[in-house]
C-alpha cells in the first residue's frame, strides 16, 4: 500500500509496524506530529504527552526496560532537557528496543537556536540514523529497533524540519509482531552506580567497534557512481538537494547511518572520485571526521555554517551558477510577520505591560517559549529577554537578586510563561523563587492548552494525548503549595483587573504569581471550558465612525481585526476576523467601539 | 524534469488543504510527488508557503530560487514576496485580494497600490477574484478550492477525477460547495 506521508507520519507508522508499545513526547516543532499521529492508534500502543522531554525519555527508558519497544520524540532543544537520561541510558542499554527522535530545525523556522544534534550521537556514543525522505523514515525506524536490540543501545533518529514536514510516497511493509521481553533483574547492567558504570563504559566502547562494522555494510550507506569528477558525501535532506542540482554529473556517497561513520566506505569512495564535497547542514560533523581520515574535502570552507543547505546554495558553491530570476521592485513591500491572533487571550497582558511607560521603565520582562514570545514585537515591545523553556521565571529570579544587591528597589522582574511551559520546567524555577525568596512577578498565561504547536493537551487541560479524561492539575494550588502567598487569578480580557493585579504585585514585597486564565481562541473547547467560561468568542465589535477621532489608541492592542483607514482617518474592525474579546473597546477613550447588537 | 508548484498566502487561508488535494491528484495521475511546508510560528497570520513537486522521480521537495513552474498566490502581496521563486517562463495565478499585514493595519506602512500592474508587467499572471466569489458561493473558506480549480485548469492533468478527490477528502456537509468552488475556479480563470 502506498501513501503520501510526512516524515513525522512515516516515523509514527514505522513505530507502529515495529511493534512499539510505548511512546512519550513533549510537543515541539518540527517533531510534534509523531506522537500526535500515534495518539490516534490507541489500539496499537500507549502514547502520552509528558510534562517535558526528560520525563518523556525516562518513561520510554522504563518501558523498554520493562519489556516493550519504546519511543521518545522531541525537537532539538528538547534533547538538551533530556540529555541527562540520554547519556546514561547509552551505558545501561536497553531490554526491548528504544529509539529517540530528535527533530532539528536548520534555518530556525520555529526555534530559538540551530544546534546540530548529530553531536549528541558522537558525545553519548549512540548510533544514529539520518533519513532523507519519508520512505527512509519508515524503513530506518524498523532498522533502528533491530539495531537497538542487537547491539543493546538506544538509537538516535535525527530528523530535520524538511524531513519531518515534507511529504513523499511511502510503501508500507508487514507489521511486526514483537514478543514481550520480561525484565530480568540485572543490577550490573541497569543500576548505574560508579562501580557498575565503570564496566558499562567499557561495554560502550566495544559496542562502538561493533557498530563501526555494521556501518560499513548497512543498506543505508551506499555509493552511487556516475561522473567521477565530483564526489558528494551527504546525509539527510542534503542528499536530495545535491542530486536535484547535480544529477548524473556527480557521484554520491549517500549516508543514512551516520554514527559511527563507515570509514572504509568513505576511503573507497574517496579513491574513486576526483574532488569530494561534504554537504551537510549546520556543523561540519561528517567533514571533521572525514578530514581526520586524512582525506581532503571541500566543506565548510565553501558551504555556509548556518541556515538550510538549499539547492540554490549547492548550485552556487559547486557549479558557480544561479538560476535566472525575473527582477521586480520589492522596495516598498511590507513584511508579514506572525502576530497574536484576533481574540488571543495573551493580548490584554501584553497591552497592559506595554502601555504604562513609567511602569514599563521599572520592569524587566523575562519571556518564554510559546505564542506569547510574540509579545516582544510591535506594538507591545513587552519582552526584554528570551532563552529557553522555563527560563522566564529563573532568569527573572537572577535579575531580581541583582536589583536587591544593587539597591534598585524600584525595579521589578516580571516573568511571562504559558501553562504548558510552566508545567514543563517553569515549576522548578518557581520553586527557586519561593525557596530563595526573590520578588519576581510571575504571570502564567494559562490559555488551557499547548497553543504554539497546534493544541496539544497538557497536565492542566484535563485530557490525555489519547483523548481520555485525566486529572486536571490546578495551577493556583500548585503555586500555593510551592510556597507563593500572593496569588491572583484573573481574566486577561478584563483590562482593569489585569492592571490592578500587576500594580498590586509591583507594590508587594515578595514573590507574586498572577494566573491569567482564559482559553485560546482557536482551541476546541472542552466541556470543562464551557462550564467554566460559558459562551466564548461569540460577540462582535464595531467602530462607530461618528465617535472615532482617529487617535489610533485601539491599534496599540495589536489586533489583526483592526485596521486604520488613512483617508477617512478612522479605525475599522473586520467582522470576519473580530472574535469579540472586547480589548479594543476597553482601550477606546471615546466610547467609539461598541458591541454589535444582533 | 521535475514540475514545481508553489502555493503561497497568509496563515489560515487554507493553502495546506489546497496543496493536499493537489498531491492526491498527482499521485492518482501516476506521478512521484513530494510536498514541503513550514509550520509553527508562521501559522499566526504570517506568510506561508507549500511547495509541491512532481515527476517520474522527485528528489528535493524544496523549489529552488527561479525554479517554480506555477505560483498560486492566495493574496497579492504574497505573489510579490515569492516572485523570485518563479521561472522566467513560469506562470502566476493570483487571488485578486488584499490582506493587510500588521504594519499596514497599524498605519506604519503602506500596502503597494499598483500590485496588479506591477506584477503583470513582469510575469505571466492571471488574476481571479476568488475571495469575492467564495463569499458569493456562501462560504469565504472555499476560496482555496476556487484557486485549486484554476490551478487544475492550468495543469490539465489527464485522468484525474477532481470531484471524487473532493468527496473523499472534504467533510460531507461541505462537499457540494467545494465542488461548486472548484468548478468556478476552473471555468473562470483566464489563463
Amino acid at each position: 500500500m502506498k501513501n503520501l506521508l510526512t516524515g513525522n507520519e512515516a516515523v509514527a507508522l514505522g513505530a507502529v509496524d515495529s511493534g512499539v508499545k510505548y511512546a512519550g513526547a513533549y510537543p515541539g516543532t518540527p517533531s510534534t506530529e509523531i506522537v500526535e499521529n500515534l495518539s490516534l492508534c490507541k489500539e496499537e500502543l500507549y502514547s502520552e504527552w509528558a510534562p517535558n522531554e526528560k520525563v518523556a525519555l525516562e518513561g520510554a527508558i522504563g518501558a523498554c526496560y520493562a519489556g516493550v519497544r519504546s519511543l521518545a520524540c522531541m525537537k532539538h532543544v528538547g534533547l538538551n532537557v533530556a540529555a541527562d537520561p540520554f547519556f546514561t541510558n547509552a551505558y545501561t542499554g536497553v531490554n526491548a528496543g528504544l529509539v529517540v527522535v530528535s527533530a532539528d530545525d536548520p534555518g530556525m523556522h520555529s526555534s530559538q537556536n540551530e544546534q546540530d544534534n548529530r553531536h549528541y550521537a558522537y558525545h553519548a556514543n549512540v548510533p544514529m540514523f539520518e533519513p532523507s525522505d519519508s520512505q527512509e523514515c519508515y524503513d530506518m525506524m524498523r532498522e533502528a529497533y533491530e539495531i537497538s536490540e542487537k547491539y543493546d543501545t538506544p538509537v538516535l533518529m535525527r530528523l530535520t524540519t524538511r524531513v519531518s514536514h515534507s511529504k513523499s510516497i511511502v510503501e508500507r511493509k508487514e507489521k511486526l509482531d514483537v514478543p514481550f521481553r520480561p525484565f530480568e533483574k540485572t543490577p550490573t547492567k541497569y543500576v548505574a552506580v560508579p562501580a557498575v558504570a565503570k564496566g558499562l563504559k567499557v561495554k560502550v566502547i566495544k559496542r562502538k567497534e561493533e557498530l563501526e562494522k555494521y556501518s560499513e555494510t548497512s543498506v543505508f550507506n551506499k555509493a552511487e557512481y556516475y561522473d567521477k569528477k565530483i564526489g558528494v558525501i551527504a546525509s539527510g535532506i542534503c542528499y536530495q538537494y545535491a542530486v536535484d542540482v547535480l544529477g548524473k554529473n556527480a557521484s554520491y556517497l549517500k549516508l543514512g547511518f551516520t554514527y559511527p561513520l563507515p570509514t572504509d566506505l568513505i576511503k573507497e569512495f574517496a579513491s574513486n572520485v576526483e574532488q569530494i564535497y561534504v554537504i551537510e547542514e549546520n556543523d561540519p560533523v561528517m567533514e571533521t571526521q572525514i578530514r581526520a581520515l586524512g582525506i581532503e574535502v571541500i566543506g565548510k570552507d565553501r558551504f555556509p555554517l548556518t541556515g538550510e543547505m538549499l539547492p540554490q546554495i549547492i548550485r552556487k558553491v559547486i557549479l558557480g551558477d544561479a538560476n535566472e530570476v525575473t527582477a521586480i521592485d520589492k522596495s516598498d513591500m511590507p513584511a508579514r510577520p506572525p502576530a497574536l491572533c484576533s481574540g488571543c487571550p495573551h493580548r490584554g497582558i501584553f497591552y497592559s505591560l506595554a502601555k504604562n511607560k513609567k511602569r514599563r521603565d521599572r520592569i524587566y520582562i523575562s519571556g518564554d517559549i510559546g505564542c506569547y514570545s510574540l509579545g516582544y514585537a510591535d506594538p507591545y515591545n513587552a519582552m526584554d529577554s528570551l532563552i529557553c523553556m522555563g527560563a522566564s521565571i529563573s532568569a527573572a529570579h537572577g535579575a531580581s537578586k541583582v536589583y536587591d544587591m544593587m539597591g534598585l528597589a524600584e525595579n521589578k522582574a516580571v516573568a511571562v510563561i504559558g501553562d504548558s511551559t510552566f508545567f514543563h520546567t517553569g515549576i522548578n524555577s518557581l520553586m527557586n523563587v519561593a525557596y530563595n525568596n526573590s520578588k519576581v512577578i510571575t504571570i502564567i498565561l494559562d490559555n488551557r492548552i499547548t497553543g504554539m504547536t497546534g493544541h496539544q493537551q497538557n497536565p492542566g487541560t484535563g485530557y490525555t494525548a489519547q483523548g481520555d479524561e485525566a486529572l486536571m492539575l490546578d495551577i493556583p494550588t500548585i503555586v500555593k503549595a510551592v510556597g507563593i502567598k500572593n496569588v491572583t487569578t484573573i481574566n486577561p480580557n478584563d483590562l482593569s483587573s489585569v492592571d490592578e493585579a500587576i500594580n498590586s504585585a509591583m507594590e508587594y514585597d515578595g514573590p507574586s504569581v498572577i494566573i491569567a486564565r482564559y482559553p485560546c481562541a482557536l482551541k476546541r473547547f472542552s466541556k470543562e471550558d464551557k462550564s467554566e467560561f460559558g459562551e466564548m468568542y461569540v460577540e462582535r465589535y464595531s467602530v462607530d465612525a461618528e465617535k472615532c477621532t482617529g487617535c489610533k489608541n485601539c491599534l496599540r492592542s495589536g489586533c489583526p481585526a483592526i485596521s486604520f483607514d488613512k483617508t477617512e482617518n478612522k479605525a475599522k474592525i473586520s467582522d470576519d476576523s473580530c472574535l469579540g474579546c472586547s480589548i479594543c473597546s476597553q482601550i477606546c477613550k471615546h466610547d467609539a467601539i461598541k458591541k454589535v447588537v444582533k | 524534469m521535475t514540475n514545481r508548484i508553489m502555493i503561497v498566502g497568509v496563515g489560515g487561508q487554507g493553502t495546506i488543504l489546497c496543496g493536499k488535494l493537489l498531491t492526491i491528484a498527482l499521485m492518482k495521475a501516476g506521478y512521484d510527488v513530494k510536498m514541503t511546508e513550514i509550520h509553527g510560528m508562521s501559522q499566526r497570520g504570517g506568510s506561508v508557503s507549500s511547495e509541491i513537486s512532481y515527476s517520474d522521480k522527485v528528489y528535493s521537495p524544496v523549489t529552488e530560487t527561479g525554479g517554480a513552474d506555477i505560483i498560486v498566490a492566495f493574496e497579492k502581496l504574497e505573489a510579490l514576496r515569492y516572485s523570485d521563486n518563479l521561472k522566467p517562463s513560469g506562470k502566476m495565478i493570483i487571488n485578486d485580494h488584499v490582506m493587510y499585514p500588521a504594519s499596514v493595519l497599524s498605519a506604519k506602512a503602506d500596502y503597494p497600490e499598483d500590485l496588479n500592474s506591477r506584477i503583470s508587467e513582469k510575469f505571466n499572471a492571471s488574476f481571479l477574484k476568488a475571495s469575492e466569489a467564495a463569499k458569493e458561493l456562501g462560504n469565504t473558506k472555499v476560496m482555496n478550492i476556487i484557486l485549486l480549480g484554476a490551478l487544475a485548469k492550468a495543469l490539465d492533468l489527464d485522468g484525474v477525477n477532481w470531484d471524487e478527490i473532493i468527496e473523499e477528502n472534504v467533510k460531507a456537509n461541505f462537499v457540494e460547495i467545494n465542488k461548486k468552488a472548484f468548478r468556478y475556479g476552473h471555468d473562470n480563470i483566464n489563463l
